[in-house]
């Protein structure tokens, strides 16, 4: 259909948009500026900063929502710049990945500097004492615009999905979990001399858990120290499982999750860019497992010296095993490909062929979890509205012609496909009985 | 090698295609040769209207992958049959040399009513039916600076909503008092057209096109109501309904009405041709259906049906309790069962409707009996098998009622409404019936079991 590529007319909107665009730009400005040293940090120049991006996120929001009915807002998704790969998402793919790249290998040209901060660094070092009485790192720095754009963006987000509770529920806790334990609590424990620690981060996402210095760190600490490890362990053996007996993968994956949310409310606009082939499903079929055992056994090697002090587990050294783990999969593909190609392959990248944690919950899920996706009789009509804004690339509507309920590795439950759905078609449902019976029971045929 | 040729690539020829193929694993390799002039592989229909709102790519609504047709064998032809030489077995085409199959299914779909309007004729003045009109419809967007749409029906709405998308003022006239009220009982016709002006849709009810107006080179200049109101309008949308689309087919030996006759075995007057679909018109129907039926559902089940009878046993096509679904710009739409526009004895109906005006539920139940005998939802969804299994069991209304809540198919954390509902319903008809079932999945299921062993 080229002609109707070709003549696009994208929704047209109130001139007042462009001026809250127009005032976050500035934020982001700010930062640049400060980061090419052209101002000189300050906290009046973060709080501007910040001010200016919010105001600016939200009004936006506003501005874009409350003007229309409650209902789902995907006109022109496929046309804008930003949102169908043109030369809009190509910028800020760019803009991202050379922030990671720098956050993650040149710390310096941001300004991070041992003997004290300048620049974009510098520019936060006011709210690092604030917090927690120390200088701020890149860390920080990425951690507070990371929760303040799960925070603005989720703000965006409730308001577009306002008619819809599951919604509005699973975006207030996900938020909650990046602001109060990912990101605040931490930093206040490190005010209180405790050791740095998200407790809803678990290995083998997080991949340092297990680190020799990471446990000499927690068993410094006496009984709280012990407390994290245990709690930790727990975690991975017991409350983790159980939860994705209950409710599926989608406690974690789409209402805990840091990366997740991130995906969830800042990611929102480019969900549908998600690849839905079976090539795809294969693709991540192979690289999310092999990323899983590749986990394991850098774990197994390092939890090996850390007990024997050989460096080495079957001549493979553990410690350029840990830190080929940390380049490739910690950096490179969690952080640069994962967020930085999110305007490019969608957001989920990361957490659907990279995350070891999903692929774990993925096989419980699979396995022995009561969540499925459930459809309604035969009131498909393969329009394909489910599997284009799935974000996990789940090729939805395959199962939902065929009244098939869902049950893949890979759902992190976000509930989309069933809000967009112009049917009524699916249901996101936990129960006990028939499960397989009914995932495999094509139930949209007539003749027995 | 029977060869089997199905002229129409739309969600009956391509069902039928996929379940020959499936249904015949067993037999001699069957031929299968899927003929359509209007693109090349399956696509959506009914999702036209979210690739104009850029919701999807002309991709997006294509159901299967382009990989899916080599791999099963169904062979499929772009082009237009002609004629068909029903004796010899032969379909003409215009340059291409003709292709004889053994058997042949007739699934050619609908077109747009246009009736005798004067103007239909000029540029900007199309139907909403097939790729075709959605790429005239793209191709005079630019210019449109006011459209409007005649008929109140299920096309209508969604053009309407189209062209609000791209911020391009519609005018819709419907002849009726109420935005579709020929089949929506009048309290939920009337909470449409309230919400169709919520969009800012300008909705002249009781109002019909008289005449379209030439700018003098060809194309629209403007329209004319019956009630001789004049509108300057660029684009003129035609949404009077749908037609079989047969005219190829009228002059041979085939024997047809509005569509093409068939039997309950969906066979036509000539042997081995068939006919399912938009296209079919059914000799003697079900009581209390039509014989033409142009919806999604009843073309997938024809196709099965028909599979069935060419590779299994001979099948009767039976589709089963009556069930339909819509969305009215952000309104959901569902209906199961019998919901006729005016509901008089020997039905009865209860509505409650949700304080906001956007949710409501109709509950027609026989009024001696009191037994359920259809729903009609807006803005809430309901479980398909729960309200089927209930009609089917000539469930009581207070048996319903009271297990209401299995049949809430919203999404999670949604408004429980059967408090409120039950409570009015208590006290309309001075009951007091209690509330017994959760809507947990496990409830539900424990209903079908207990259903199927009462069968
Ligand atoms: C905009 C729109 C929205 C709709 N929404 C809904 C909905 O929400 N729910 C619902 O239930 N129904 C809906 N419908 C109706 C539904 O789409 C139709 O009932 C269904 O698509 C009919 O399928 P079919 O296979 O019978 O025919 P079609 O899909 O019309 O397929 C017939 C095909 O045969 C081809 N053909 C015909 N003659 C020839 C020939 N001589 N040579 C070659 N090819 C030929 C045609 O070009 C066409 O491609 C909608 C329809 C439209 C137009
Ligand atoms: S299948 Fe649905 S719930 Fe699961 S990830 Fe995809 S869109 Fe989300
Ligand atoms: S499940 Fe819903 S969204 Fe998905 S194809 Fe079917 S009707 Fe469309």
């Amino acid at each position: 259909m080229k002609s109707i590529q070709n003549n696009l007319t994208p929704p047209i909107y109130s001139s007042r948009l462009y001026y809250f665009m127009f005032a976050g730009f500035m934020g982001l400005l700010i930062l640049l500026l400060s980061t090419l040293h052209v101002i000189t940090p300050g906290a009046l120049w973060l709080v501007i900063s910040l001010g200016l991006i919010s105001a600016g996120v939200i009004r936006f929001s506003w501005e874009l929502y409350s003007t229309r009915p409650e209902g789902i807002k995907n006109n022109g998704v496929w046309f804008e710049a930003i949102s169908s790969r043109k030369y809009a998402a190509w910028i800020l793919a760019i803009v991202l990945t050379s922030f990671y790249c720098l956050l993650y290998w040149w710390p310096e040209y941001l300004g991070f500097s041992e003997k004290g901060n300048h620049g974009l660094i510098a520019l936060f070092d006011p709210l690092s004492y604030l917090l927690k009485n120390q200088a701020a790192s890149q860390w920080f720095v990425y951690g507070v615009l990371y929760t303040l754009a799960i925070l603005l963006f989720g703000i965006k987000f409730i308001w577009k999905y306002r008619h819809n509770r599951y919604q509005l529920v699973r975006t207030v806790s996900v938020v909650f979990f990046q602001l109060a334990f990912a990101f605040l609590l931490p930093e206040f424990m490190l005010r209180m001399n405790l050791p740095y620690n998200d407790f809803k981060n678990m290995w083998p996402l997080n991949y340092y858990f297990f680190d020799g210095w990471h446990l000499q760190e927690l068993m410094n600490h006496g009984r709280i120290g012990w407390f994290m490890l245990l709690f930790g362990v727990m975690m991975i053996i017991l409350i983790s499982p159980v939860l994705t007996y209950f409710y599926g993968k989608r406690w974690y994956c789409s209402w805990v999750c840091g990366c997740g949310g991130l995906a969830e409310t800042a990611g929102d606009s480019f969900r549908h860019l998600s690849d839905k082939s079976l090539r795809a499903w294969k693709i991540e079929r192979f690289l999310i497992y092999t990323v899983l055992l590749f986990a394991i056994i850098m774990t197994a090697g390092i939890l090996y010296t850390y007990k024997t002090g050989q460096s080495s587990l079957l001549g493979l050294s553990t410690a350029s095993m840990r830190s080929v783990y940390g380049f490739v999969i910690g950096s490179m593909f969690s952080g640069v490909i994962g967020v930085g190609f999110y305007p490019l392959m969608g957001t989920r990248v990361w957490c659907r062929f990279g995350c070891p944690m999903a692929a774990i919950l993925g096989i419980q899920q699979r396995l022995f979890s009561r969540f499925r996706i459930t459809t309604n009789g035969g009131q498909c009509i393969s329009c394909g509205n489910c599997s284009t804004y799935c974000e996990m690339g789940i090729d939805v509507r395959a199962y939902a012609q065929r009244g098939q309920n869902i049950v893949r590795a890979s759902c992190v439950g976000c509930g989309i496909c069933a809000a967009v759905c112009p049917r009524g078609v699916l249901k996101l449902e936990n129960g006990s009985v028939d499960l397989h019976e009914r995932t495999n029971l094509i139930r949209n045929e007539r003749i027995g | 090698m029977p060869h089997i040729a199905i002229i129409g690539n739309g969600i009956a020829g391509i069902t039928a295609a996929r379940f020959i193929r499936k249904l015949s694993a067993s037999l001699p390799e069957h031929q299968i040769s899927v003929i359509s002039s209007e693109s090349e592989f399956f696509f959506s229909r009914t999702a036209l209207m979210y690739v104009y709102m850029g919701h999807m790519r002309w991709k997006d609504i294509q159901p299967y992958e382009t990989g899916f047709w080599e791999k099963n064998r169904i062979n499929l032809i772009y082009n237009t049959v002609q004629e068909i030489d029903f004796k010899e077995k032969r379909l003409k085409f215009n340059q291409d040399p003709p292709l004889s199959y053994d058997k042949l299914i007739l699934a050619t779909g609908s077109k747009s009513n246009t009736f005798d309007l004067p103007g239909r004729h000029l540029a900007g003045v199309t139907g909403l039916y097939s790729k075709q009109d959605l790429e005239r419809i793209e191709s005079l967007s630019p210019k449109i600076k006011k459209a409007v749409i005649t008929g109140g029906g299920l096309i209508g709405i969604e053009l309407a909503e189209m062209f609000h998308s791209r911020n391009i003022p519609v005018t819709m006239l419907v002849r009726e008092t109420d935005y579709w009220s020929s089949v929506l009982p009048p309290e939920e016709a009337k909470m449409i057209s309230g919400h169709i002006r919520e969009h800012h849709i300008d909705l002249k009810l009781e109002t019909q096109l008289k005449s379209i107006t030439d700018d003098g080179q060809g194309s629209v200049a403007g329209i004319i109501t019956d009630r001789n109101e004049e509108i300057a309008c660029e684009f003129v949308g035609l949404t009077i309904g749908v037609r079989p689309n047969i005219d190829f087919l009228r002059s041979g030996p085939l024997e047809c009405d509005k569509g093409i006759l068939v039997n309950e075995y969906l066979e036509t007057n000539i042997p081995d041709v068939y006919a399912i679909g938009d296209c079919a018109q059914i000799r003697t129907p079900n009581s209390g259906r039509k014989n033409i039926e142009a919806v999604w559902y009843t073309g997938r089940i024809m196709g099965e049906t028909v599979a069935h009878t060419l590779c299994r046993r001979k099948t009767m096509y039976n589709p089963g309790i009556w069930y339909n679904s819509a969305k009215f710009f952000d309104i959901e739409y569902q209906v199961y069962g019998l919901v006729p526009a005016q509901i008089k004895s020997p039905l009865n109906s209860f509505y409650w409707e949700d304080p906001n005006g956007k949710k409501s539920v109709r509950l027609i139940y026989d009024d001696e009996s009191r037994i359920i005998k259809g729903f009609n939802l807006m803005g809430i969804r309901f479980r398909h098998e729960v309200c089927e299994r209930w009609i089917q069991l000539e469930t009581k209304l207070d048996e319903v009622i009271a297990n209401i809540r299995l049949a809430f198919f919203d999404p999670e954390f949604f408004k429980d409404i059967a408090p409120e509902l039950i409570q009015q319903y208590n006290r309309e008809q001075g009951k007091n019936i209690a509330l017994r079932s959760t809507n947990s999945l496990n409830a539900v299921l424990q209903f079908f079991k207990q259903s199927k062993s009462n069968t």
